[in-house]
């Protein structure tokens, strides 16, 4: 009996804990995730087992991974630190074990590839990485050695002791740039005086003993690079391509002090021009020597393979036109990619062999293929399959196998977003013929007349459509009723839940994602972008203008040149817009959006070059002339963050500016950090706050508001402050500038309705603080009707408070509602991957320190220092979300409801109800309940009634 | 927002950092605010106007301000006047909705380090014409300084600030400057409020302490769980028995 209760009081705690956050059957109904590694930089199949399906993956975001070759999902994940800490500079794999050497040789780690356990980690000595590689003796694979500037370490595999660390000789004049180990019980480090001679030491496994050091006095002194230009070929002969002299050499690391020459021509080939010529060999085996087989690659679709006999080389097969060559381990295959299809050829023969073709489709909207990764394997007559998995440009891993099926694709771009829009889907046809009637103007009572019947029809129509589908999905079993989301049936939902994500990625791909499912529907890759570009995505026409296509400008711009170009297409099919975009010539220093729109529902975006000159798009000459008609009250503002100026700028009917105000902080004191303007789709429902003693304190609503963060330039811990200036965008006017002292940045700034809220280090207390600022015009609006910013003499009341936050942050967005009814809350990206929620009730300025009962009345929390984080809050549950860089909320036809994506590495996507569901039924409601309630209601009328009536007519008669 | 705005004043959200634009500013050749020093510790500097029918500035000297330094900083200006000529100029450019424009040269508010740097340009506000007019000459323009003294924005309003397309009749209310002058230091705002919260903490604690009714037994305070559990285990314990019973008869 006792164990009951205790059972009982186990199972009423765990209930009571659980209670808040999503249900156990909501997860993954309103929200998804997906995950991503990044641009790969090493890959490698798992071969230690047959039927292994596994590929392993080091990239350039600090991940290492293990990706299942069949599906192309994650076994398993790890991420590392951002930036030169958790690089990965090497990747070894042998049998079930991965090393990888990160953050610079400063860290050496052992995974067991079928967990993804960590088998043990050592910390290197300083000093920068060369280069790493497996040795073996006799067959066996016991040791790692890494090459460091100055010294050569060999360590166990088993444990990862160091067996040995030996100093470099002459390592301040010749830099070692490879180690390479031939299973001979040597260790030799290759190093390269650039321009003047090679230096060769070989060291002994066993005690890290120099055997013999050759240089070779004025030799080389065509050569900088041993990376690329030489190669250790067969039984250790080291091999360079000299380009100059069209020659390659050779020397015996075992042997000879001298290198011989081979022309080139003397195996009648010939570099093309401006190429430098690239040697690659392949040592399947760590513990034997390399092939005597190798590529050089004399163009940039010339390769060759050739062959080390006897000092003799050999052309085996000549290459041309080929892309890409690469070799894999099984029975020592190669592989080439011409144009589009893929061949295995015999490495002894250079013979192709055959059925070994594989052809595959590129996308005509993604990049060229860079490198191909090729996974061979025995079949069961023992001839040779292979799978191959391909990176493109657009970082984008596609595996294919043969004859040229698709096995999987992975979006990498996607790990690296940079903005993102939500655009509502189109109306279904029959509601665009709906909108479409009532948005034509009236001609004639009889075509209205017939119009609407045939819009009615239509309605039918589709209605009947409908029901025979019910009917038909209905006798076909649940499981097979599919609802595919493709780029045919996208329409609008009821609520406007489901939105197009159109999300931007640093490496200039577009793509367009189903928010609902999370399937990608287009992507479109876009070339020549540069690598520091800065993109800026703006909605230019909605979908609400059937017949009009929906419409989306991208500025493209290199931020050291300052030259833009724009890309203008359809965000719903992710296809380029006939509408021509102007080019740009001059450098762009500012884009704004107006609500001004052309004839064709377009809005107009300006574009102010860096003579100040502005140009429209679309510049047509209606929107010109409307243009002129507004240009005296269209104002915009330049921020130069180098000299700490901002300045304004009005608009002249001649499409030129003038100068009206000016700031200038000086950059001696403080730099700008960020400029945060309010969002224009933001509505604010009420302009006031009613107080406990019923009065209204009115907010301070100026949609030209500008959030100015600044930080000190001294950096000292007592002098280092964060400025907070608020500027009206239109007049120049500082409304309120605060310092927040013995603090530093980075700032995290949420600027919306009439209160600003910034997140920043104190120095001083050394923890995280938020800060919220709070506008209010006081108990009467100056002007109730409109606001103008070139009326409002009286400078607004300003509060402001300060809080505690246990945690640093990684970014910060507030939520979005249709129509601003519901309340706000703050959207925290933690570096822990949570997303929190954080109330914006919290965050009051007017929050007391003593409770009144005036305080009370109005439902304000008391003032407590820390806000705490509460694991209810957080609306990810257990879907960590890795580096959130960013949030993006955009509200949903529903008031109650607003859509949020999380972007960084993972994209994660849900709703969230900062008010609860207040228009929404709950799943579980009573329909039956509460339609019997009504039937019986009436019914107790109907009876009641006639039972008076009864009463009454007896009464009449008596 | 609140309705829709007037005039569709539309202001940019996004700030591209990374460029340097070399200024093309309205420093028409003339370096003044040095060399006007006057009295121990204060100093002055030109507040210069400019109000033109064809909008471009041209800037002319309104009055002298006379800046304070030190700890408490503070300004005042000389009174001054409008002359029949730019009476009758400001109205007219108030008539086609042109901008009255004010600059200072940009200083140092600390009278012992003024000679270290010489600064670059002007800082520059604005209010319409009309405005001005309408309010009779009654402006009210305030310095804003950063934390080390520097002046980094000036801004100017009008009281009343708006524009009602009334006519101003008599010569004489357009005659006088009527300014008001300030300077505006950043605030410091305020850090968490811990120690007054611990303090409250403190107190209320003490309260509990000192209140008997707080202070219950054990037994008071968790009399229905304890019974609770006690009936729970009796009735358990009474159910028992014929299993128990029925067992010892086999």
């Amino acid at each position: 009996a006792m164990a009951k209760l205790l059972l009982l009081c186990l199972k009423f705690i765990v209930l009571c804990s659980t209670v808040e956050s999503v249900f156990e059957d909501q997860v993954g109904k309103f929200d998804w995730r997906q995950q991503y590694v990044g641009k790969v930089r090493f890959a490698h199949f798992d071969t230690h087992v047959q039927s292994s399906k596994k590929v392993l993956l080091a990239t350039e975001k600090n991940v290492f991974a293990s990706l299942n070759t069949r599906t192309g999902e994650l076994f398993w994940r790890h991420v590392d630190m951002t930036g030169p800490e958790g690089n990965i500079d090497a990747l070894l794999l042998h049998g079930q074990d991965a090393v990888v050497v990160v953050g610079n040789g400063r860290q050496l780690r052992s995974w067991d590839i079928n967990v993804g356990g960590l088998n043990w980690e050592m910390v290197l000595d300083s000093g920068s990485f060369q280069a790493s590689c497996l040795v073996g003796q006799q067959d066996v694979v016991k040791h790692v050695a890494v090459l460091k500037k100055t010294a050569l370490s060999l360590h166990y595999l088993s444990n990862g002791h160091q067996k040995w660390i030996e100093n470099l000789p002459e390592s301040e004049a010749v830099d070692y740039q490879a180690v390479y180990s031939g299973g001979n019980g040597e260790v030799y480090a290759l190093g390269v005086v650039p321009h003047s001679h090679i230096a060769i030491v070989a060291y002994s496994l066993e005690d890290g003993e120099i055997i013999k050091q050759v240089i070779l006095i004025h030799s080389t002194p065509w050569l900088s690079d041993i990376q690329g230009s030489c190669a250790v070929i067969g039984r250790g002969m080291l091999t360079c391509v000299d380009s100059p002299a069209v020659s390659l050499y050779t020397l015996d690391l075992h042997g000879q002090s001298e290198m011989t020459q081979i022309p080139l021509q003397s195996l009648g080939l010939e570099v093309a021009l401006g190429f430098q010529p690239v040697l690659v060999s392949t040592q399947p085996n760590p513990a034997r020597p390399p092939l005597s087989e190798f590529f050089l690659q004399l163009g940039p679709e010339h390769h060759l393979l050739l062959q080390l006999n006897n000092d003799q080389i050999v052309t085996l097969r000549d290459f041309k036109p080929v892309r890409n060559c690469s070799t894999t381990s099984l029975s020592c295959k190669i592989f080439y990619i011409l144009a589009c299809s893929l061949n295995l050829f015999s490495a002894e023969t250079g013979r192709r062999l055959l059925d070994t073709t594989l052809i595959f489709n590129m996308d005509p909207f993604g990049g060229k293929p860079e490198t191909l990764y090729v996974q061979a394997f025995l079949k069961k007559d023992d001839s040779v399959g292979y799978r191959v998995m391909v990176q493109t440009e657009d970082h984008t891993l596609t595996f294919i196998q043969q004859p040229g099926r698709v096995m999987w694709t992975r979006e990498e771009a996607l790990s690296d977003v940079v903005t993102m829009e939500m655009v509502d889907l189109p109306l279904t046809g029959t509601q665009a013929e709906l909108e479409g009637e009532f948005g034509k103007k009236a001609d004639g009572l009889f075509s209205m007349l017939l119009k609407r019947l045939s819009s009615q029809l239509i309605l039918l129509q589709a209605w009947i459509a409908h029901l025979w589908k019910m009917f038909y999905d209905a006798r076909k079993p649940r499981s097979q009723v599919k609802n595919d989301v493709t780029i045919e049936n996208l329409s609008r939902d009821e609520f406007n839940l489901q939105k197009m994500m159109v999300m931007v990625t640093a490496s200039g791909k577009l793509f367009g994602i189903d928010s609902k499912t999370g399937s990608i529907l287009w992507k479109h890759y876009l070339e020549n972008i540069p690598s520091n570009a800065a993109f800026k995505l703006m909605v230019q026409r909605t979908t609400a203008h059937f017949p009009h296509p929906p419409q989306c400008t991208l500025l493209i711009k290199d931020k050291d040149t300052g030259l833009a170009s724009l890309h203008v297409f359809n965000p719903i099919f992710g296809k380029k817009s006939h509408v021509n975009p102007p080019a740009l010539p001059q450098p762009i220093l500012q884009s704004l959006m107006l609500p001004v729109m052309d004839q064709d529902y377009a809005k107009v975006l300006l574009l102010v070059d860096d003579q100040y000159k502005v140009s429209a798009f679309p510049s047509t000459k209606n929107v010109l002339q409307q243009l002129q008609e507004i240009a005296s009250s269209i104002f915009f503002y330049l921020v130069d963050s180098s000299q700490g100026r901002l300045s304004g700028y009005r608009l002249r009917t001649d499409l030129s500016t003038e100068l009206i105000w000016e700031i200038v902080l000086p950059t001696e004191v403080q730099k700008i950090l960020s400029v945060k303007g309010k969002r224009p789709n933001e509505h604010v429902h009420s302009q006031g706050r009613v107080m406990g003693d019923r009065s209204v304190l009115y907010k301070y609503l100026n949609p030209n508001l500008l959030a100015v963060v600044t930080e000190s330039t001294d950096l000292h811990q007592e002098r280092s402050f964060v400025g907070m200036l608020l500027i009206d965008g239109v007049t120049g006017r500082i409304i309120h500038e605060a310092v927040q002292r013995k603090t530093k940045g980075p700032v995290h700034v949420v600027h919306s309705e009439n209160w600003v809220v910034y997140e920043y280090w104190s120095t001083k207390s050394r923890r995280n603080e938020f800060s919220v600022i709070e506008l209010y015009e006081g108990m009467e609006l100056y002007n109730s009707t409109v606001f103008s910013s070139l009326d409002r003499p009286h400078a607004p009341q300003v509060l402001q408070q300060s809080y505690i936050f246990p945690s640093s942050i990684s970014t910060m967005e507030a939520t979005l509602t249709e129509k601003g009814i519901t309340s706000r809350h703050l959207l925290i990206g933690l570096p822990s991957g949570g997303i929190l929620s954080l109330p914006k009730m919290f965050l009051d300025p007017r929050r007391p320190e003593i409770v009144s009962e005036q305080s009370r009345e109005e439902n304000l929390i008391p003032y407590a220092p820390e806000l705490l984080i509460r694991t209810e809050w957080f609306i990810n549950y257990n879907q960590t979300v890795s580096r959130v860089r960013g949030i993006h909320t955009a509200p949903s036809g529903l008031e109650s409801t607003c859509l949020v994506v999380a972007y960084g590495l993972d994209i994660y996507q849900t709703r969230v109800y900062p008010s609860k569901q207040f228009d929404v039924l709950k799943d579980d409601y009573d329909y039956m309940l509460i339609s019997s309630v009504l039937f019986a209601l009436f019914f107790a009328t109907m009876i009641s009634k006639r039972l008076a009536e009864v009463k009454l007519l007896n009464r009449a008669w008596r | 927002m609140a309705g829709p705005l007037p005039c569709k004043i539309t202001v940019v959200s996004t700030v591209l950092f990374a460029l340097c634009t070399t200024f093309v500013g309205c420093n028409n050749g003339r370096r003044v605010g040095d060399g006007m020093d006057t009295e121990f510790g204060g100093f002055s500097v030109p507040l210069e106007h400019s109000f033109e029918v064809d909008d471009v500035a041209q800037f002319r000297v309104r009055g002298a301000l006379m800046l304070k330094a030190g700890r408490e900083p503070g300004v005042s200006l000389a009174p001054s006047h409008l002359s029949e000529e730019d009476r009758a100029k400001l109205k007219e450019v108030a008539a086609v909705d042109g901008l009255y424009r004010i600059r200072v040269p940009r200083v140092l508010l600390q009278a012992d380090r003024q000679t270290e740097r010489q600064l670059e340009g002007y800082l520059t506000a604005f209010v319409r014409a009309c405005a001005m007019v309408e309010s009779h000459l009654s402006d009210v323009i305030s310095l804003h300084t950063d934390v080390s003294g520097y002046l980094v924005g000036v801004s100017i309003v009008t009281l009343p600030g708006a524009c009602r397309g009334t006519e101003v009749e008599d010569e004489v209310d357009l005659e006088v400057f009527n300014t008001t002058l300030s300077i505006v230091a950043p605030v410091n705002a305020p850090g968490p409020e811990t120690a007054f919260f611990l303090e409250r903490m403190e107190q209320e604690s003490e309260k509990k302490g000192k209140n008997p009714q707080e202070q219950k037994s054990f037994f008071a305070k968790y009399w229905y769980l304890i019974l609770g559990g006690a009936i729970f285990l009796m009735v358990s314990n009474s159910a028992q028995p014929p299993a128990g019973g029925g067992r010892e008869q086999s």
